[in-house]
């Protein structure tokens, strides 16, 4: 179960937004994070990432205390069990696919979880490439993998498919789904594509002024007016 | 008759403090490209100093610091044993304060212009920040790193005032190819000094033409589109 209470003042185009978030995630849930641009949606990813620290509140994974800001608790990013993929593409480049993922192999974690990985994501073909080779859609399917190899308590989707065109998108939603249910993975999504967010979760939280406004299956959140 | 000892010196003065400032020029510019402490920009203003101070100005406080006559280069002196004043330690350390800028800021640069993503999703994968800056910051900024080793090598080896002020004119322990040039045509020895004057021109040459030809393959290379 992640608990997840906090709050921050966020700076945006539109000026100065109270951000209050509050919620509670089953293990294995696939949530999105849905609503305006500009509404908090990606600041509330970072905080649980610890990229961003808010200003009060408490985030609790399975019982572990991740930030706690009356106790001046707020662990380090690295200190966190999580993958996460971004926007962004975030392939380092000096390192070839299965360097990337390499790389992400924790301390003590078998070097087989690579091969694992690579054949699971059917990358293995691409496994000696250097990023600057790849597809967009090539890009973050490797991103994907590489958060996976941790096995980590939550999986954090930045609209890591918003760069990409309809086919590779329906494509790596595919992927998305399947290894989110492979491994029973509890997954918070931000998306503000309608058709991705049907296809892929069951819960959607919408995300406006800074407050959940609704929260619940898509059809029902998306199917009445806000208030 | 050609002497060739003042190459050997220049030489070896140019690799220590290369050496030197690329130790303490990746912490020195890591801390100054991601630092958010505002006050930081006195401690830039610090290290970008030598690209406008006449270099007789700072040979000549360094000459001050170092001297044993005062509060430092005696402490240094009872102290450590360590004399810096017309030594060769002592030129290795003011040529590294002389050629801070030129190793520091392409350092800095090199790491402002990498997508802080790439740092961003180290940290995610459970990864310190010094392994990050090992293994997935300095791997990305090889150019910068070049271009800040080759540039101080050069800039070292074309210092004049700060090593004559600090190291004075002491055959194998200070007389660098400059001071010896400037030795020549002290002496109307013009024919050497223009044969030693040439040296360093075509090297100060060909070593501009290498970074320039690294600035133009980092700029080409797509990696971060």
């Amino acid at each position: 179960m992640i608990e997840i209470q906090i709050t921050r003042k966020l700076h945006g185009a539109d000026g100065e937004l109270n951000l209050q978030f509050e919620t509670r995630i089953k293990p294995g849930e696939l949530v999105t994070i849905y609503g305006p641009s500009g509404a908090g949606k990606s600041s509330v990813l970072r905080m649980i990432a610890g990229l961003l620290k808010p200003t009060s509140g408490k985030i609790i994974v399975d019982g572990q205390v991740w930030v706690d800001k009356n106790e001046k608790i707020d662990l380090k990013t690295a200190s966190r069990d999580i993958g996460m993929v971004f926007q962004e593409y975030s392939l380092f480049p000096n390192m070839t696919v299965r360097g990337n993922l390499e790389f992400a192999l924790q301390k003590g974690q078998p070097k087989n979880v690579v091969a694992e990985i690579l054949a699971l994501t059917q990358l293995e073909n691409l496994q000696d490439k250097k990023p600057a080779l790849l597809s967009g859609g090539q890009k973050q399917r490797v991103a994907l993998a590489r958060a996976l190899i941790r096995k980590p308590k939550i999986l954090l989707l930045d609209e890591p498919l918003s760069a990409l065109d309809s086919g590779m998108r329906a494509k790596l939603q595919d992927y998305i789904l399947e290894y989110h249910q492979k491994f029973n993975l509890t997954t918070i999504l931000v998306s503000h594509d309608y058709n991705e967010i049907v296809k892929l979760s069951k819960r959607v939280l919408l995300l406006e002024g800074g407050m959940i406004q609704k929260d619940g299956p898509p059809k029902e959140v998306f199917s009445s007016p806000i208030g | 008759m050609m002497d060739l000892a003042p190459f050997y010196l220049t030489l070896k003065l140019a690799f220590f403090t290369t050496i030197v400032l690329f130790v303490l020029g990746i912490p020195l510019a890591y801390w100054l490209a991601f630092s958010r402490w505002r006050p930081k920009i006195i401690v830039e203003a610090i290290v970008g100093l030598p690209l406008v101070l006449p270099p007789t100005v700072m040979g000549f406080y360094l000459l001050l610091a170092f001297s044993p006559e005062n509060a430092f280069g005696r402490f240094l002196d009872n102290y450590l044993d360590i004399r810096l004043v017309f030594t060769f330690p002592g030129l290795v350390v003011a040529s590294v304060i002389y050629s801070l800028p030129f190793m520091i800021q392409p350092l800095q640069s090199g790491f402002r212009m990498l997508p802080h993503v790439l740092t961003e999703a180290s940290y995610t994968l459970g990864k310190s920040r010094f392994i990050t800056l090992v293994h997935v910051l300095l791997p990305n900024i090889k150019g910068a790193i070049l271009s800040g080793c080759i540039l101080t090598f050069a800039h070292t080896i074309g210092e004049f005032g700060v090593v004559l002020m600090i190291g004075g004119n002491i055959p194998n322990e200070t007389r660098v190819v400059s001071v010896l040039i400037y030795n020549e045509v002290e002496a109307m020895n013009y024919e050497m000094a223009n044969f030693y004057s040439l040296i360093l021109l075509i090297f100060s040459f060909l070593v501009l033409i290498t970074v320039y030809v690294f600035q133009y393959k980092r700029a080409d290379s797509s990696i971060f589109r």
